[in-house]
């Protein structure tokens, strides 16, 4: 399966994919660490996708998102941000509400 | 290679003209920085659409010459 078909996959399948370095239970950078860390505030299930396993996620999913960095975060397949967009949402409760409006359980608080 | 941030400042600025950024450069290596950009060009725009306006502007350097740009976008207020 081509790359491309692959990452579609995930996206379409899984409500909430987050492609990061390393993996939920040990983030491999401090930008992918961050967004574990609002996800699990979040209380919101998730895939985490390590691109450190394969080269050839690591680049796909730089050129299927056309975004250039590591980690990014996929909410119903719609491409939400990399690590300073979902902080300023979270900051702002903007994450909250766009998680609720797709229909997903929110655990925390509206405001943090 | 570290960039320094004048050249950061003007290869955004060779895209989006009326930008007006804020670099600080955050560990003093050359390498770690935080750019504020912000363009009344950006009005309609997602927040994804106005980092990839960025993101284009620095030509592939982001996530490779340019390890680390913690990135806010924005719209002049008034």
């Amino acid at each position: 399966m081509a790359i491309e078909q692959f990452i579609e996959n995930e996206v379409k399948t899984n409500d909430v994919v987050l492609f990061m370095k390393g993996t939920p239970q040990f983030p491999m950078c401090g930008f992918s660490g961050q967004v574990v860390q609002i996800l699990d505030y979040l209380g919101v299930p998730y895939k985490g996708l390590n691109v450190l396993d394969s080269d050839e996620l690591r680049n796909g999913v730089k050129s299927y998102s056309n975004w250039p960095t590591i980690p990014q975060l996929y909410v119903k397949g719609e491409f939400v941000g990399g690590c300073d967009i979902v902080r300023e949402m979270f900051q702002a409760g903007e994450l909250q509400s766009l998680m609720k409006e797709k229909g997903l359980a929110v655990k925390a608080p509206a405001s943090a | 290679m570290p960039m320094n941030a004048s050249d950061i400042e003007r290869l955004i600025k060779s895209r989006i003209p009326d930008a007006e950024v804020t670099i600080r450069d955050l560990a003093g290596d050359g390498d770690h920085y935080a750019a504020t950009v912000i363009a009344a060009s950006f009005r309609g725009k997602s927040r994804v659409q106005q980092h990839q306006l960025v993101y284009e502007a620095l030509k592939g350097q982001m996530g490779g010459a340019l390890h680390a740009l913690a990135l806010q976008t924005g719209i002049p207020e008034g």
